[in-house]
């Protein structure tokens, strides 16, 4: 496996790289991590176990190896997948396990709601497609494995050598990624006032707080 | 909220929309809204990296007593004692002990009497209430809207924020209000009922909303029942889900340590009365729901979405929509069963009872019922979990313990145990369970191969007594 990238910093406009397809609807964040390697206290040894039941399952057997063993896919840096990518628990230990492989973007038909938010707080854009342009992607993917793709995430666009498809990005991600405000812990920090404001008003804190301990 | 941001959210004068915007703190500069949370719950899984992030930031909780700790997914629920066989879990309880003491936040340990998994051990410390915001890091957070409040998981890095400002930024979902007419048959549960409506909405289909659990009857269940369903809607998609405050509500919280007594329930209960989506309340979707029309519910496959009742066959691919095909041609392979077949007879080799969304007193009343003056047929590996301490506590002061343990159920300390398999209970090989967990995603309960079918308490009951898939209605009139 060649050597990640540096994990995201700052302003993200595009991610530039080569890609690796996971195709299958629902594929869930079990999948992507298993249960066994959340037991840790620290997210520094994920990568290795990225889908890891899923590749051992592959390694087996006619249809394998797993896209993330292929020799042509190490290194990819874009994740093309599926609907409803990331389903299930809400570990931060999927995506973490994916960006420690080396994804540093994933273009799929649609994500569950915990996982694209987990992959925003670590400046990881998600974009979609619509389902044809997803399987035309996907098709020119792997056909060739060592083609270049360039992200534009600001343009919410995808280029790869003469082809290009239009991809969707919703405009606060979009804005966060663009500005560097993706880690949104400083900006929440900034509302000292406002979130003390907001304790004031609220009944259970302040009107009828109940005491026992 | 890739699908979700799609559509402008309409809804007006729901719960959802009344409490959103009573926590509502500022707009962020990226667009999301800072969402003040009201009660923070942590466990030994996603917290570490969280407090060692905020160590790396240089900060403090801001709000240690609304933040509230339990361990539940890694302890073994064989022996309890210290340290743990495992030096991995051991490691992650040490590291929760270590922060919560650090940071002065209030840890409801083993052995305290409250520990237990922390969907259960919350609202039964009378911790969760209406129109609070909950968050913890654990999808199943959607548990505590059963409460009438917006409740949801969240990732570590969420986690850190809420530690380090208690709140989170957050984008509007939209409400869909899912109306149940009629009520449940006997023998058939809320856990029949949530599946139902994830076998008709599909595991996509809330991606993007808030479930409002509302109609007749909804309103004749239990808080315990409202909490399984709520549990599961991240199970169906939606990120929350909730059922309106109503005297129900009330009754169970009345009493309970944490909840306000004296003056301040009467305070407390004319503001969780005026929560409730009004009348005049504006849904962005509805969906309609016949409650006696639902049967005892299964999955066959390898997410909820793929159930059917126990008195159907496994769903042919003629009968499956195009593009849920693939999965269903994957879910033949994996769980190994043919399209056509009827659930009903297929043989299980272990039968689970327990978990965040059926580890209540009452879910275990309801699997002694039919345990009871039975036994569980030869070859099968049956226990129960109780959801915390209380819940052990409680079963025990009422015998359901003796209850099980004589029909050859084993009898166990409480965790989330093979739920997850982050701990001692894990199938082995190409094992199959009888579950009344929320998951049966390939691998789920700790082998890779090990194939999982979900059903309620009663219905895995009656699996581990006839050692094979079972409709429980049979027993319960025999």
């Amino acid at each position: 496996m060649t050597t990640p990238t540096p994990f995201p910093t700052g302003p993200i406009t595009t991610v530039s790289g080569t890609t690796v397809v996971v195709r299958g609807d629902d594929i869930d964040t079990d999948r992507i991590i298993p249960a066994r390697f959340l037991k840790c206290v620290t997210f520094d040894a994920l990568g290795p176990a990225a889908f890891a039941d899923d590749r051992a399952e592959l390694a087996a057997s006619a249809a394998g190896p797993h896209p993330f063993d292929r020799p042509e896919h190490q290194g990819a840096a874009i994740l093309l997948v599926n609907r409803n990518f990331g389903c299930g628990s809400s570990r931060e230990h999927a995506p973490q396990a994916l960006m420690r492989w080396g994804i540093r973007a994933v273009v799929g038909e649609s994500f569950a709601e915990i996982f694209y938010g987990n992959c925003l707080a670590l400046g990881i854009p998600c974009l979609v497609a619509d389902h044809d342009t997803m399987l035309a992607i996907q098709q020119a993917a792997e056909a060739d494995p060592a083609a270049a793709f360039q992200l534009d995430v600001a343009a919410a666009q995808l280029r790869a050598g003469e082809q290009q498809w239009p991809l969707d990005l919703a405009a606060g991600p979009r804005q966060m990624l663009a500005t560097g405000q993706w880690d949104a812990t400083g900006q929440l920090l900034a509302n000292g006032e406002e979130l003390e404001a907001t304790a004031e008003r609220l009944p259970y804190l302040r009107a009828f707080v109940a005491t026992s301990r | 909220m890739a699908d979700s941001d799609r559509r402008i959210a309409v809804s007006s004068g729901t719960l959802y929309d009344k409490v959103w915007d009573l926590h509502q703190v500022a707009q962020l500069p990226g667009g999301a809204t800072q969402l003040f949370i009201g009660l923070h719950l942590i466990h030994e899984v996603t917290s570490p990296q969280a407090f060692a992030g905020l160590k790396d930031l240089g900060l403090s909780v801001r709000h240690p007593e609304r933040t509230v700790a339990t361990v539940d997914h890694i302890v073994p629920t064989t022996s309890q004692a210290r340290p743990f066989a495992d030096p991995l879990a051991e490691e992650m309880l040490a590291t929760l002990e270590a922060n919560c003491a650090e940071h002065g936040i209030t840890l409801h340990g083993l052995g305290s009497g409250r520990q237990g998994i922390v969907h259960v051990i919350a609202p039964e410390l009378g911790l969760t209430q209406p129109g609070m915001t909950v968050a913890c890091g654990d999808s199943h957070t959607s548990t505590h809207g059963a409460f009438g409040a917006i409740a949801f998981g969240i990732g570590t890095s969420q986690v850190r924020d809420v530690l380090a400002s208690q709140s989170l930024a957050m984008g509007k979902l939209k409400v869909r209000r899912i109306w149940v007419d009629g009520q449940l048959q006997s023998g058939v549960y809320a856990k029949d009922l949530v599946l139902h409506v994830i076998r008709t909405l599909g595991v996509k289909g809330g991606v993007g909303y808030a479930y409002e659990f509302a109609g007749p009857a909804i309103e004749a269940l239990s808080m315990e029942e409202r909490m399984t369903l709520c549990n599961m809607a991240i199970e169906g998609g939606a990120r929350c889900g909730y059922v309106n405050p109503d005297s129900i509500t009330f009754n169970y919280l009345q009493g309970r340590p944490f909840a306000p007594s004296g003056e301040a329930w009467q305070q407390a209960v004319a503001w969780w009365s005026s929560l409730a989506s009004g009348a005049d309340a504006v849904f962005d979707d509805e969906v309609r729901f016949d409650a006696a029309a639902i049967a005892p519910t299964i999955t066959w496959g390898i997410t909820p979405g793929q159930g059917i009742g126990v008195d159907e066959t496994v769903p042919t691919l003629e009968q499956t929509e195009p593009d849920e095909r693939p999965l269903a041609e994957e879910a033949y392979r994996y769980m190994d069963l043919q399209p056509g077949t009827p659930i009903a007879g297929t043989p299980v080799d272990v039968c689970f009872i327990g978990s965040c969304t059926n580890g209540r007193l009452s879910d275990l009343q309801a699997a002694a019922a039919v345990a009871r003056g039975r036994h569980v047929a030869p070859g099968i590996k049956a226990f129960v979990v109780p959801g915390s301490e209380q819940v052990a506590a409680a079963a025990e002061a009422e015998g359901l313990d003796q209850v099980f343990r004589e029909a050859g159920f084993e009898w166990r300390e409480p965790g989330c145990s093979m739920c997850l398999a982050m701990n001692p209970d894990r199938l082995e090989g190409r094992q199959i369970s009888a579950s009344s967990s929320n998951r049966n995603f390939k691998g789920r309960q700790g082998s890779a191969s090990g194939r999982t079918l979900l059903m309620s308490p009663a219905m895995v009951a009656a699996a581990a007594i006839n050692g094979r898939v079972s409709d429980v209605r049979t027993l319960l009139n025999a």
